[in-house]
Formats: structure tokens, C-alpha cells, sequence
């Protein structure tokens, strides 16, 4: 057991890994002597040789699209994307290759890798470095989308998502990379892909959220039980697949849901829950399902991230209007 | 090669060259200053140690109608472009005054009224967008250039590749100027390119490659003149690969552990500035008393887009909501 920020504890899992599987291979931009722009890959190379972990040119179509080739020649490759906004060079790949080879091949290909990037905001930097856009991926059929929200389950949810024979995308809080520290196995250990986790149970209200937006949510959390409020609060962890069950139970108890993510509103995660809540809990519902989530618009420049990327005040804000609806 | 005599230029030429590079210099080496404020928020990527380059090749322009494309580090071309120093701070403050109303930052400087057709966050965005901008000279017939600016990192995207074979095919007047500065964030573009000689690149495709120094701004100039009117007269495009070296990190929040104080030392021994104000002070055509009052001058304009930055107002919360849609 060590304290590990969010950062160590990827490091970490990409350590067990390397240690474990010949098979695995980590490479990327500035990934290799550098250790990352954000210092995650740091000692790898030292510890694990060029042959395995090293730099790329700066060519994200380049990264994705070899790493679908070394899959299909059975390697185990996890890339590493600059910034959530720097992924797009690579769309293409995902698209028509990462998230559709294995069913193209009728199962024959494994597209087992994994690409690694962190999104969201809390850096004052405009669109492409604090966009939060997993919205998008967990649109494509073929891919999984995972976001932890704190040091352990960052380990056990690469470490899985290294495993895995499916494609997956691994979204990184950036502004939580440093700000939380927690006690982490140094040893190997895993958390199940396409698992949401209660983190607080309640009556009164389902909240629901995951990456950064977790500790808003947490703070909203103690401003309801101060007015008396009991918040069940789940931690989707899995974005896609998503856990149904687990949210399906918990609407059907409160009755209750209030989504909180931070890309564009429109067309987003929240969206998503809000469908399973009229799907699996119509007839339990005591108020209509809701989202906050960001603006319809690209992330502003330092003076705006104030207003784009909200408090905990306003979620509780939220909570309170469908506590009294 | 060498730069020509200085003979051959006009004095005020010269001063005016020379004054572009020093004013990149104060200007930057304020916002460093801002940026440990934390006036400046985000990315703030600084041009000093590169000035040669945009001054010299911007310089081979004709601002009314050329247009000039760069990437993020792009304060230096826009200053070379003629933006106001004031709405190029105020931007990086965020401000509403500033030249991209406070929304686009130290990456994203615009002002099609001055050819600064702007900076790009995405490495490699403005390549293949610029190498489309020759197309409308073509296209209309015009007697125009693009200027496309980039990074030794950035060539090795792919649309690099896609856009010299259609700037070839189509005889676009379009000039590529890689500045390659030798690192692309903390990577030695050694260790990420295939070949040393990057001006190569364009043989693929016919296209005419050269290399210029790129602390000599002379050198930048006639190299990058001779270009222009080549694409402006014939619709060749040319490569050309500028070297060059920049002295601060690759962004505000780099230690710079990947080289060392030695390599680092020895290019500010062939600083920009300082070659061309002691060849121009040997020439007999500027006095050390003159470069202390050019410099003066650039200190006093940097200080006072500080205080234009600080004292505008914030954009609106309803901003937010502004130019999403046309
Ligand atoms: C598509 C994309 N990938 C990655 C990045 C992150 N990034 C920003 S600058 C940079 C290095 C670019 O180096 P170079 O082209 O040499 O330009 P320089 O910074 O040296 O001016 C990287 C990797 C980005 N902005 N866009
Ligand atoms: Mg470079």
C-alpha cells in the first residue's frame, strides 16, 4: 500500500503491466525519455527499455492506426494521446478501425489496446486542451469508454482496461491528476470494466456522475444532508457500456435523478441516463429525470471557465428543485 | 547562403527589421512575466531565441494581400504582421479587447486586416488549411503567397504529406517554412525523424527544398524572398526548413530537463538580434545609443499593452454564447 495521486497510480498500473505481460507495449508523444507532457510514463522507459516504451513522431493517426496492426499481430499496445483535443487527427482509426475490426472480422481480430488521454477542464486553457468529449465515443458500437475519479480505481481500471480484449478509451481527469491523494496497492489488482459503483447510498435522489465532476457532486452531497437530504451517489466509472442495472435500481428506490458531467449538454451522457431512468423506472419516477452538464459551446478561455465548468452550489441548487418538484 | 552585404538594404530596412525582432523579444519576455503573475492563464508558448524567422520571412510580404499561417507559438508572427501589441496582451488576458475578443488566447491570434490569418492549438491544423488558402490566388488569378509556418513536429503529420502533393499538382503559390527549433515539446526531432535534413521532405513531390539559418534574418529574408516571388510568379511551392533554437521552454510549464545549459548558451551566442545589430553597428549604420533607445522604446510599448490588458473590461457571461453558430 502507498499514497498515490491519480498520476502514480497510473503510472503504477502501467508498471504492473509492463512487469507482467511481454505483450504490452506503451508509446506516444514525448511518452518515453519526457514521461508524458504530464509526467505519467515517468521511469518507464528507464525501468522497461526503449524497445517498449518510447517516443513517437507527433502523428496521432500514425499512433492509432499502428496500434491497430500490432493488435491484429497480437501486441498489446496503450497509447497515449496528448490532450482529449488531440485525438481527432486520430478519429479516423477509432472509427473505422479500433471500434470495427473485431466485428468485421467476425471476432477474428482483437483490437486490444488501449488509448489513454486526459480531458476535462481546470487548466484556464481553451477548447481542445479542456474539452470533455466522451460523449462521442460512447456513441461508437465497439468501444469502451472509462473514467475513474480517484487513485484506486485509476489502478484497477486500467489494469483492466490492459486486459481486456476490446478496445478501450481511457479519459484521465486532468484536474483531479494531483489534487487527490489515496492509499493504492502496490500490488496487482483489478476493478471490473462496465461496473458503476455506489459511493454514498440514499433515498431521496440517484446522482450521478464520474471523472472530476465526482467531487462536485460529493460537496452537493453534504450541502443536501445539511438541509436533510439523503443522496444516493453513484460513480459511473464505465461510461460505455453503461451499468444499467445499477442505475435502474437505484431510480426505481428514490424515484429521483439528477445527472452531472461537464461536456456540451445536448446530445450527452446525461442525456443517456435520463432514457434508462424512463425506460427502467417510469412508473417510480416522483420527479422528472435531469442533467447539468456544460454549455453548447466549446470551452471558453480562462475568464469563462468560471461559468462553463460549475460549482457544487448549482448541483445542489438542482437537487433542492426536484426535491420540491 | 550567406547574407548578402548590408550595403544592398536600405538603413531604414534594416532598423525596421531590427526593431521587429526586439520588440518580439521585450514583448515575450513580458508575457513570461505576466504568465508568473498569473495574469496569463492556459498555454503560453514564447517565440524568443525564433524572431529571425517570422521577421525575416514576413518581411518578404505584402501584408495587403499575402496571407501568413502559424501555429500556436504565434505571438512573434502576429507581431511581425503588424498587430497591436495592446490587443495581443489583452488576449492573453482574456479580455474583451483583445484581437480574438478574449476567447481564443495566447494560441489563437487573428486579424485578416494585417495577412495574420492566425494561430492553430492543433499541430499541423494550418498546413493543409493554408496550402487551400493558395488556391483562391490561383483560382482568381492573383498575384499572391501564402506563408505557412510550422514546427519540426508538426511535419511528420500526415497532412504535411497530403498538402505538398496537392500544392504541387495544383502549382499553388505557397511557401512551407518548417522552424525547426529541434524540439517538439521535450522531444529532439532526432529521435522522431527519419531524416536529419528536413528540407528533403518536399523531394517526394517535387518540391523545391532548401535550408536557411534561421538566427540570421538576412538570410531568412533573401531565402524566403526568393520563394515568394517563385510561387507568386510561377506557382512553385517551396520547403524551406529554418534553423533555429528557442530559448524558454516549449510552454510556460516546461523545466527543460532534455538539454542541456551548454547547448542552450551556445545559441544565445548567435542570437538574432545581437547579429544583426552588431553587423548594423560595424556597418556604421546604427549607434549603441540608438539600439538603447529602440529598445527603450519596445520595453515602454510592452509595458503599456500590460495596462491597456489590465484595465479592459472581461468579456460578457453572454459571450459564451457568441459565434458558436453563424
Ligand atoms: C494534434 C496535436 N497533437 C499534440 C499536440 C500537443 N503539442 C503541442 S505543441 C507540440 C510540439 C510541437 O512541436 P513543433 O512542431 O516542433 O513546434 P514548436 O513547439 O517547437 O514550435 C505538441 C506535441 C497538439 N497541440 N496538437
Ligand atoms: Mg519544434
Amino acid at each position: 500500500m502507498a499514497v498515490m495521486t491519480m498520476v502514480q497510480a497510473i503510472n503504477s498500473a502501467l508498471e504492473t503491466k509492463l512487469k507482467e505481460d511481454p505483450d504490452v507495449l506503451c508509446y506516444g508523444e514525448d511518452v518515453g525519455v519526457e514521461g508524458g507532457v504530464f509526467r505519467v510514463t515517468e521511469n518507464l522507459q528507464k525501468q522497461f527499455g526503449e524497445a517498449r516504451v518510447f517516443d513517437s513522431p507527433l502523428a496521432e493517426s500514425g499512433i492509432v492506426g499502428t496500434a491497430v496492426g500490432m493488435c491484429i499481430a497480437g501486441l498489446r499496445p496503450v497509447v497515449e494521446i496528448q490532450f482529449c483535443g488531440f485525438v481527432y487527427p486520430a478519429f479516423n482509426q477509432i472509427l473505422s478501425h479500433v471500434a470495427r475490426m473485431h466485428n468485421r472480422t467476425r471476432g477474428r481480430y482483437r483490437m486490444s489496446m488501449v488509448i489513454r488521454f486526459p480531458y476535462g477542464g481546470g487548466i484556464k486553457a481553451p477548447e481542445h486542451h479542456s474539452e470533455s468529449m466522451e460523449a462521442l465515443y460512447a456513441h461508437i458500437p465497439g468501444l469502451k469508454v472509462v473514467i475513474p475519479s480517484n487513485p484506486y480505481d485509476a489502478k484497477g481500471l486500467l489494469i483492466s482496461a490492459i486486459e481486456s480484449d476490446d478496445p478501450v478509451l481511457y479519459l484521465e481527469p486532468k484536474k483531479i491528476y494531483r489534487a487527490i491523494k489515496q492509499d493504492v496497492p502496490d500490488e496487482k489488482f483489478t476493478i471490473p470494466l462496465g461496473q458503476a459503483k455506489v459511493m454514498q447510498e440514499g433515498q431521496d435522489l440517484t446522482l450521478v456522475s464520474y471523472g472530476a465532476m465526482i467531487r462536485e457532486a460529493q460537496k452537493a452531497v453534504v450541502m443536501a444532508k445539511k438541509e436533510g437530504y439523503s443522496i444516493e451517489l453513484i460513480d459511473l466509472r464505465t461510461i460505455s457500456p453503461i451499468d444499467r442495472e445499477t442505475l435502474a435500481q437505484s431510480i426505481r428506490k428514490t424515484g429521483r435523478v439528477l445527472s452531472v458531467t461537464e461536456g456540451p449538454k445536448s446530445f450527452g451522457v446525461g442525456a443517456e441516463i435520463i432514457s434508462i431512468a424512463n425506460e427502467e423506472a417510469f412508473l417510480n419516477l416522483e420527479a422528472p429525470p435531469t442533467r447539468l452538464a456544460g454549455f453548447d459551446t466549446v470551452p471558453p478561455y480562462p475568464r469563462g471557465e468560471g461559468w462553463y465548468f460549475y460549482p457544487p452550489e448549482r448541483i445542489f441548487y438542482e437537487i433542492k428543485k426536484l426535491m420540491d418538484f | 547562403m550567406k547574407s548578402s552585404s548590408l550595403s544592398s538594404y536600405p538603413i531604414d530596412f534594416l532598423k525596421k527589421l531590427l526593431k521587429d525582432m526586439l520588440l518580439i523579444r521585450r514583448f515575450e519576455e513580458k508575457c513570461g512575466q505576466m504568465y508568473g503573475l498569473q495574469k496569463i492563464g492556459g498555454f503560453c508558448h514564447l517565440y524568443i531565441g525564433q524572431e529571425a524567422v517570422a521577421v525575416g520571412s514576413i518581411a518578404a510580404l505584402d501584408l495587403n494581400r499575402d496571407y501568413c499561417l502559424t501555429a500556436y507559438r504565434d505571438h512573434g508572427h502576429a507581431l511581425a504582421c503588424g498587430l497591436c501589441p495592446n490587443g495581443l496582451m489583452a488576449e492573453l488576458f482574456g479580455k474583451a479587447t483583445g484581437c480574438s475578443r478574449g476567447k481564443g488566447g495566447s494560441m489563437h491570434m487573428f486579424d485578416i486586416t494585417k495577412g495574420m490569418y492566425g494561430g492553430n492549438g492543433i499541430v499541423g491544423a494550418q498546413i493543409p488549411i493554408a496550402t487551400g488558402m493558395a488556391m483562391r490566388f490561383r483560382y482568381k488569378k492573383e498575384k499572391g503567397v501564402v506563408l505557412c509556418f510550422f514546427g519540426d513536429g508538426a511535419i511528420h503529420q500526415g497532412v504535411f504529406h497530403e498538402s505538398l502533393n496537392l500544392a504541387k499538382l495544383w502549382k499553388l503559390p505557397i511557401v512551407y517554412i518548417c522552424e525547426n527549433n529541434q524540439y517538439g515539446m521535450g522531444t529532439d526531432f532526432h529521435r522522431v525523424s527519419a531524416v536529419e535534413d528536413l528540407s528533403i521532405k518536399g523531394a517526394a513531390y517535387n518540391i523545391p527544398g532548401k535550408q536557411v539559418n534561421g538566427m540570421d534574418v538576412l538570410e531568412v529574408y533573401e531565402e524566403v524572398l526568393s520563394a515568394v516571388n517563385q510561387a507568386k510568379e510561377e506557382g512553385i511551392p517551396t520547403l524551406i526548413e529554418a534553423k533555429t533554437y528557442r530559448y524558454k521552454g516549449h510552454s510556460m510549464s516546461d523545466p527543460g530537463k532534455y538539454r542541456s545549459k551548454e547547448e542552450l548558451e551556445s545559441y544565445k551566442q548567435q542570437d538574432p538580434i545581437l547579429i544583426l545589430k552588431n553587423q548594423m553597428v560595424d556597418a556604421k549604420i546604427l549607434t549603441e545609443e540608438e539600439y538603447q533607445s529602440y529598445d527603450e522604446e519596445c520595453k515602454n510599448i510592452s509595458n503599456e499593452s500590460v495596462r491597456f490588458a489590465e484595465q479592459s473590461p472581461e468579456p460578457s457571461l453572454s459571450s459564451l454564447y457568441e459565434d458558436v453558430l453563424a
